[in-house]
């Protein structure tokens, strides 16, 4: 345990963003150690899918927080087993201790869960979306359902899960399952179909071959959904209504089994609301009171490169992370308020992360974002691919180099932006990661300050 | 040969279809399309692209250059049946020098038969005299980067197949693996070709990063429609799509990996 720690210390010493090194050397050192801490936690909340993991355990970890509760965390995307180890190895005291009481909150990769969820039992654990990511990393989407839902007979029996009941395949785990289950899902009536050319992964039923179809579809295959065979979208027990999209803030009304809140979460987008809701389900499987939930909500923060703002040189620089067609496609829906132009560095990288694939930026819908781009500078291991891409789009021209290398890609972009202006930085995973750095040493404000 | 041999090259039009657009999409397939009508459009030639979905009216007569992609193996179960049942159409207008693309399963689709890794066998159109099966569920995909000699010019793709793809004695290969695994892995092949007809693994998309090969469909569907001559492309500024061909050679034939990449997967 005192490896682990040490190594640790060492890594916060080297300003390194990994957290999982430390989880590695427990492993090898002590394989019996995430069992035996987990063991000693009061409550364990497991938080998987394809989207929204980190969110949304940013959100139940702060709620929990404002609930008066010791919260373990495997923070910023540390969300393999070893990853799930060095969070439980940080908070352990150095006798291998836990703090007496302390509810995790365990960010569980998708093909990472049997193993998580063995490991650390969950007393809740919410599935936010299953969608086309990394294919050449996790395979086809329906052999992660499947194991999903062979994961669910290892859980604790009175363990309650949390799932999205706008997206087809995660509601349909509730077949799956006998013990208590909460859903979640948007109520409101206005809010904007998807467009149509959008790419949709699940298209029909995986057990009845029968095609989804949609009354309201959102945003990939999430939205108010049902079958021939009179298989529909369950009614939620959490859900938002009256979303209202501001400059800096989402507004709506959050239903609950207990009551309502009005929520206004400084975070942008329809996935964020995905993210809150699926926090507030998990926070009151765990008993949070609604008034607590709309206090922790109220004061997220960005996690780690999702839609994180800083300061550095006296300009303003945010960071919305984009690892998949569904999720780029999200982070551009937020930047087309009408009328609204943005300074955009574009950054893609091909590592084992990121997908060694970079073919699925055909996929997202780059066009509709052509025409609220200013100025566009392009980098990252694959930034030719990148370029080509924008081209096709109908961008303009990017600014000075198409550069593999990050930093001069940042560099360039700084450059070229106005004073007064702000730079929107869309990265892939490790660029994200790259980046960030990059501005911690260039002495960007809020670096480090995570939820 | 052709329908109305218009003479004024500003009014030369193709008639694109994309079968199954909305299950056979994987990988960014659709940037096939999209490069077809850009490339065209640059020329000044109007381009239609047409989904074609299950049970939809369609003759392949209509069309000067028919795409399909690549799904996941239940989509490509999914569309088997209504693909069977063009199978004789598809072969004719292949006979008639139609052009087509056919990509990862969309190519497995075009062979004689796929069989999976059960032992499930899928039938498929015949189009090429190939073969397709799956080794076994312990059997790794081929996952990767890949570098073809097409014509003495590189082709530049990623693949992403479980199924190996072997052809039949007098099967013509489209290309030669330089880097990646090709077909199966084994025999350094790399997709085929029959007629006008070009079957590969290489998702990518494709076509707007390997522009030689986008003209080459472009030039066979003009000169089949227009007749001999037609086919004479304009150069177009390649600048991005040369910097991105070249991009994916050296990612493929350096193949290391970021050590962010390593560190943090």
């Amino acid at each position: 345990m005192l490896a682990g720690k040490a190594a640790r210390l060492g890594m916060r010493a080297l300003g390194s963003g990994g957290t999982a090194l430390p989880g590695l050397v427990v492993e090898r050192l002590h394989p019996q150690a995430t069992e035996r801490l987990a063991g000693r936690l009061s409550a364990t909340a497991l938080i998987t899918g394809t989207n929204g993991k980190t969110t949304t355990s940013a959100m139940l970890a702060r709620i929990l927080r404002a609930d008066g509760r010791t919260v373990v965390h495997n923070r910023s995307g540390s969300n393999l087993m070893r990853g799930v180890t060095a969070s439980l190895v940080e908070a352990a005291n150095p006798l291998g201790g836990l703090v007496h009481g302390c509810t995790a909150v365990l960010e569980a990769d998708e093909a990472a869960l049997p193993a998580i969820a063995r490991a650390a039992p969950p007393t809740t654990a919410v599935f936010t979306n299953l969608m086309r990511d990394q294919l050449d990393r996790y395979g086809e989407i329906e052999s992660i359902a499947l194991r999903w839902a062979e994961t669910l007979a290892d859980f604790p029996t009175d363990a309650t899960i949390a799932l999205n009941a706008d997206d087809p395949l995660i509601a349909s785990l509730a077949t799956c399952w006998d013990g208590p289950c909460l859903r979640f899902g948007i109520e409101d009536a206005d809010v904007p179909p998807a467009p149509s050319g959008e790419i949709v992964d699940a298209i029909w039923d995986p057990a009845t071959q029968d095609d989804f179809r949609y009354s309201r579809r959102y945003f990939a295959q999430l939205g108010r959904w049902h079958t021939d065979a009179g298989v529909e979208r369950p009614t939620p027990e959490v859900s938002a209504d009256e979303i209202v999209q501001a400059e800096a803030s989402t507004q709506f009304v959050l239903r609950l089994p207990e009551g309502s809140a009005s929520i206004d979460l400084p975070a942008l987008g329809l996935y964020s609301v995905y993210n809150a809701l699926a926090a507030a389900t998990a926070a009151t499987a765990l008993g949070v009171p609604p008034e607590t939930i709309k206090r922790g909500l109220g004061a997220h923060q960005a996690a780690f490169g999702r839609q994180e703002e800083m300061v550095v040189d006296g300009r303003r620089v945010r960071i919305l992370l984009g690892k998949n067609p569904s999720g780029m496609n999200q982070a551009l829906r937020t930047l087309q308020r009408p009328g609204e132009r943005h300074h955009l560095l574009v950054l893609l990288n091909d590592g084992i992360a990121d997908g060694t694939d970079v073919s699925w930026i055909w996929d997202v819908d780059w066009e509709s974002q052509a025409e609220h781009c200013e100025s566009l500078v392009v980098g990252g291991h694959r930034a030719a691919d990148m370029a080509l891409r924008l081209e096709y789009a109908g961008f303009p021209a990017p600014r000075g180099p198409v550069a593999n290398d990050v930093g001069r890609a940042l560099r360039a972009a700084l450059d070229a932006l106005p004073q007064s202006e702000r730079l929107t930085i869309l990265p892939t995973y490790t660029a994200m990661l790259d980046v960030r750095q990059r501005l911690g040493r260039m002495g960007a404000a809020r670096l480090w300050d995570v939820a | 040969m052709g329908r109305g041999l218009m003479s004024s090259s500003n009014d030369r039009r193709l008639d694109v279809a994309v079968l199954y657009p909305d299950l056979l999409n994987l990988y960014g397939d659709r940037g096939n399309a999209r490069a077809m009508a850009r490339r065209c459009a640059a020329r000044g030639i109007e381009a239609t692209v047409t989904g074609v979905d299950i049970g939809d009216q369609w003759s392949p007569e209509q069309s000067d250059l028919v795409l399909i992609g690549g799904g996941q193996d239940r989509e490509q179960r999914r569309v088997q049946a209504d693909l069977l049942r063009r199978g004789n159409a598809i072969r004719d207008y292949v006979n008639d020098d139609g052009v087509v693309l056919a990509v990862c399963g969309g190519f497995q689709l075009f062979g004689h038969q796929y069989r999976g890794w059960d032992g499930d066998v899928m039938d498929g159109i015949g189009i090429f005299d190939a073969v397709a099966a799956h080794p076994g569920p312990n059997v790794s995909r081929c996952v990767g980067n890949v570098v073809a000699l097409w014509e003495g010019e590189t082709l530049v793709g990623f693949e992403n197949h479980g199924g190996r793809t072997y052809l039949n004695d007098g099967q013509q290969a489209l290309a030669d693996v330089a880097s990646g695994f090709g077909n199966n892995g084994g025999d350094g092949l790399e997709g085929a070709r029959v007629k006008n007809a070009f079957g590969t693994y290489l998702h990518g998309a494709v076509l707007p990063k390997n522009p030689h090969l986008a003209d080459r469909l472009i030039a066979l569907a003009l000169e089949r429609r227009y007749g001999p001559g037609a086919g004479e492309l304009e150069a177009l500024d390649d600048g991005a799509a040369l910097r991105a061909h070249a991009e994916a050679l050296h990612t493929a034939l350096s193949a290391t990996e970021s050590p962010l990449g390593r560190r943090f997967a």
